[in-house]
């Protein structure tokens, strides 16, 4: 499903790899070591050598915002400019479903931002991320603000994602979630990525 | 409709007038401001320039060539992009931070001109230095102020607002849906001081140039009238002027595939 040949991401060695569809993709390594920055570099949020597909098609056949909302990338610290959650979706299918999955309440898509925790925040963020069905998702440290219920919760919207065929590339510090979604890892030490089993 | 009450200064009425900065240098002596020098470098700066500028515009309004009019136009656009980027905190890398703001001033300032001077006031000629250039300066003067307020505000706002910009731009948005809401912030930011000062205008101040006229013996409705038409043109100059580079400076800041860019502004050494 995405493809990335000889990506020159800042402080890492050219990188290639692959994720299919209804593959989860696990990147780890220490913090700085480089993985947010690859994670914005297949979103193309950042202009870096090398190239991009996805099912075949070379990133630059898509206009940016074309290619992000098939590629998604979901920030560890979200980002918001609305007054509410709600004001952040565009579209409300499917919505009410899972948030609650998510163990929010619908009340709080009006509720303002300030009054949510971060980890509420981190889940509307999620939601935010997967509503509108993109292809691949890019989740950046998606359950480092959650406890460990609210992270069960969403490592099962993520299996869900899975499920539908989507390809998911996880950054993710904890081992056990590594293996409980993940089939494969990229580790990044030292400005080079290794490829393994998770 | 000019009256018989002009009254000529002379060169000791200015000296005298220049005493009165020396109330300026007592109050920084007595409290230890530090400003004496300042002060006397600013006091001495403006006399000489202005008086610089009567004796060029004495010189251009006795020429007949249009080529005059325009080439100190030409200076006046360059000089006031110089200060509408001069003391941004975070500007433009290379050429851009000085190309937004001239290219915006020189577009400003020639559709100012040929609306108010070439279509509402018509002289023969069009290019009569003594209505084009301080109508120009007036517009520039101002122009400037409203774009170097909104680039400011730009700049520092997608700075600011980074993580909410790039969410958008994670989502899908276009470079400006992204920045819709920097944008909005920065053209009101941008358009505040035409907006307080036309409010204020006639209650709380009466304007440098209808004051100018008056002193210089014309009707005070004649100089009303011209003090409207050249609040219109500043306050429709500003919008412009503030649309332009915002939208300018938005484009800038982004790339053709909709990034944010924040790499291209660099910390002013100001």
């Amino acid at each position: 499903m995405l493809r990335a040949e000889l990506l020159e991401v800042y402080g890492l060695d050219p990188v290639s790899f692959e994720v299919a569809g209804g593959e989860c993709l696990a990147v780890q390594g220490p913090s700085g070591s480089g993985k947010t920055v690859l994670l914005r570099a297949l979103a193309d949020l950042d202009p870096v050598a090398g190239r991009i597909f996805l099912d075949g098609a070379e990133r630059n056949g898509f206009s940016g915002p074309e290619w992000r909302k098939r590629v998604r990338y979901a920030a560890a610290e979200p980002g918001w400019w609305g007054e509410t959650p709600r004001e952040h979706f565009s579209q409300g299918e499917g919505l009410d479903q899972l948030v609650t999955t998510l163990g929010l309440k619908t009340i709080q898509l009006d509720q303002g931002l300030s009054r949510l925790s971060t980890g509420e925040r981190q889940r509307m963020a999620l939601v935010r991320a997967m509503i509108d069905a993109p292809s691949v998702l890019l989740l950046d440290e998606p359950t480092g603000a959650l406890d460990a219920k609210a992270t069960a919760q969403a490592e099962r919207v993520i299996a869900r994602q899975l499920k539908k065929g989507r390809a998911v590339i996880l950054v993710s510090h904890d081992p056990a979630q590594i293996r409980r979604l993940a089939t494969r890892k990229l580790t990044i030490s030292g400005g080079r990525a290794r490829m393994g089993r998770a | 409709m000019t009256q018989s009450s002009y009254i000529a200064l002379t060169y000791w009425d200015m000296a005298m007038a220049a005493s009165l900065i020396l109330i300026n240098g007592l109050l920084s002596f007595a409290f230890r401001l530090g400003l004496e020098r300042t002060l006397l470098v600013a006091a001495l700066r403006m006399t000489i320039q202005l008086m610089a500028v009567g004796f060029v515009l004495k010189f251009i309004f006795a020429q007949t060539s249009p080529l005059w009019t325009i080439g100190l136009g030409l200076i006046m656009v360059l000089f006031a992009a110089r200060e509408a980027t001069a003391r941004q905190t975070r500007r433009y890398k290379g050429w851009w931070a000085y190309g937004l703001g001239s290219a915006t001033l020189l577009f400003v300032g020639l559709l100012g001109v040929l609306f108010g001077v070439g279509v509402l006031i018509g002289p023969d000629p069009w290019y009569t230095p003594r209505l084009v250039l301080p109508i120009l300066g007036m517009i520039l003067g101002n122009t400037l102020n409203g774009i170097s307020l909104s680039l400011e505000t730009l700049t520092m706002a997608a700075q600011r607002e980074r993580a909410s910009i790039e969410a958008r731009i994670a989502l899908g948005a276009t470079r400006f849906e992204a920045l819709s809401v920097v944008i909005r912030q920065s053209l009101k930011t941008g358009m505040m001081p035409i907006v307080n000062a036309m409010a204020a205008t006639g209650i709380v101040s009466l304007p440098g140039m209808m004051t100018g006229q008056i002193l210089a013996g014309v009707d005070p409705v004649e100089a009303t009238k011209y003090q409207v038409l050249i609040t219109f043109l500043i306050a429709g100059g500003t919008a412009l002027g503030a649309f332009v580079a915002v939208l300018g400076g938005a484009r800038l800041l982004t790339d053709d595939r909709h990034r944010l860019r924040l790499d291209r502004l660099e910390k002013s050494l100001r």
